[in-house]
């Protein structure tokens, strides 16, 4: 019966609900501090933020060689 | 009152307590706690490879693990495997259905997945023996269509549906070994945490849900947009979890702090968020969106520090490299960029 069917979905729902609140929480100042220190601790290995030298990019057009 | 009605009721009051639980935990923002950070200068990036071949919208891409490789879907039919930097197609692998919207690299190299409108996962091996490339397994049991698809290994692989569920698969028997419902709308997009423990899935219920992948179970629910997510990735340190949506915004939510810390937005952008993709450090938020454009974000600040402009039509996909060297943007256009 579709009535009860539905009380099936509300009760997962309800569940899931009641899961989803009691789970542990840090507050946003450590969290941020955390994604910050993050940030800045990795800035010097990541590429696209700090440039590169043209010999250390992959990407780079090469250089024409000449036969001497 | 009615059982339905009580349940009603329960389901309300702990929504309310969630959100005030979330409240207590707010003690600043992010804005403020990165109030002593100098913004990112402007990011220009150049597109040093075109990659070209495919005679038809470009619907997904996604890189190899050893940032050269990279793997590309497309309604023409094909799966490309291309060498970025030598713009060499290493293979060209034909489908049997057309439509096709997701594709995924195995973290080893040696599996490649497609799927789409089939409702199937497609397991492709690209190191078999006589050298030809042929599916090695079809993973069917969705009623929806495959959005997206992430490898574990060369066993396992987690798939996204219009169907609103994810699934894990054993790739070996082809057989669903977990199935993730909870999400009351399409699933778009799916995204594995660095140590491979969760997944985050982003929906056309407006929310995205963390996934225990051994338990089976959803952890935590995070709203807030106001329209269907299309896009979804971890911060690289698996804390917190960037959602890209139709509503034109990206946002940023922490896993711990269990809410949303920030939204990237500006009025100027009005076209809805079609992929997403970090930087290494995750300082750089790429989004890509339906005005043939991709925005570059600091994402501490929350200020637009760059725009990549060059294809002629949707970005429908965007990856960065393991070793966070290039990114990739691929385009209804169907031409697949490499930038730094």
């Amino acid at each position: 019966m579709s009535g009860s069917s539905s009380i099936v979905s509300m009760k997962k729902i309800v569940q899931q609900l009641r899961f989803e609140a009691g789970i542990n929480r840090v507050k946003v100042s450590q969290a941020a501090a955390d994604l910050q220190q993050f940030c800045l601790q990795h800035a010097q290995q990541d590429p696209l933020l700090c440039g590169m030298s043209t010999s250390n990019n992959p990407f780079r057009p090469q250089k024409v060689c000449s036969f001497l | 009152m009615g059982e339905m009605e009580e349940l009603r009721k329960e389901m309300e009051n702990l929504k309310d307590q969630i959100t005030a639980a979330r409240k207590t935990f707010q003690d600043t923002t992010l804005q403020e706690a990165a109030s002593g950070v100098t913004v990112v200068g402007r990011v220009q990036l150049k597109t040093r490879k075109t990659l070209r071949g495919h005679l038809a919208k470009i619907y997904a891409m996604h890189w190899g693990t050893d940032s050269t490789l990279c793997v590309s879907a497309s309604q023409d039919g094909k799966l490309i495997v291309w060498d970025s930097i030598t713009t060499n197609k290493v293979n060209a692998i034909p489908l049997k259905s057309s439509w096709v919207m997701t594709c995924a690299y195995a973290p080893s190299g040696n599996l490649v997945a497609c799927g789409g409108l089939d409702n199937m996962c497609s397991i492709y091996n690209l190191k078999g023996k006589d050298g030809n490339v042929k599916v090695m397994r079809e993973l069917a049991a969705h009623t929806g269509y495959l959005s997206c698809c992430r490898f574990l290994s060369d066993t396992e692989i987690i798939t996204s549906s219009g169907d609103c569920t994810c699934v894990l698969w054993d790739i070996e028997t082809g057989t669903e070994k977990m199935v993730f419902a909870g999400h009351q709308g399409d699933c778009m997009s799916l995204g594995v945490s660095p140590d491979f423990k969760f997944f985050i899935s982003g929906a056309c219920d407006f929310t995205a849900k963390l996934w225990d992948i051994r338990e089976a179970q959803c952890r935590q629910t995070f709203s807030g947009h106001e329209s269907d997510i299309n896009a979804i990735g971890f911060f690289p340190n698996g804390n917190a979890v960037i959602t890209g949506s139709d509503d034109a915004t990206c946002k940023l939510y922490d896993l711990r702090a269990d809410q949303e810390l920030i939204t990237y937005q500006d009025s100027s952008i009005m076209c809805g968020v079609t992929s997403l993709a970090a930087s290494k450090s995750g300082r750089l938020l790429l989004a890509g969106h339906d005005d043939f454009n991709v925005n570059i974000w600091d994402m501490l600040k929350s200020e637009r520090v760059g725009v990549l402009a060059g294809h002629d039509n949707r970005v429908s996909c965007i990856g960065v490299s393991s070793d966070g060297m290039a990114c990739c943007t691929g385009s209804w256009d169907s031409f697949l960029k490499i930038w730094n």
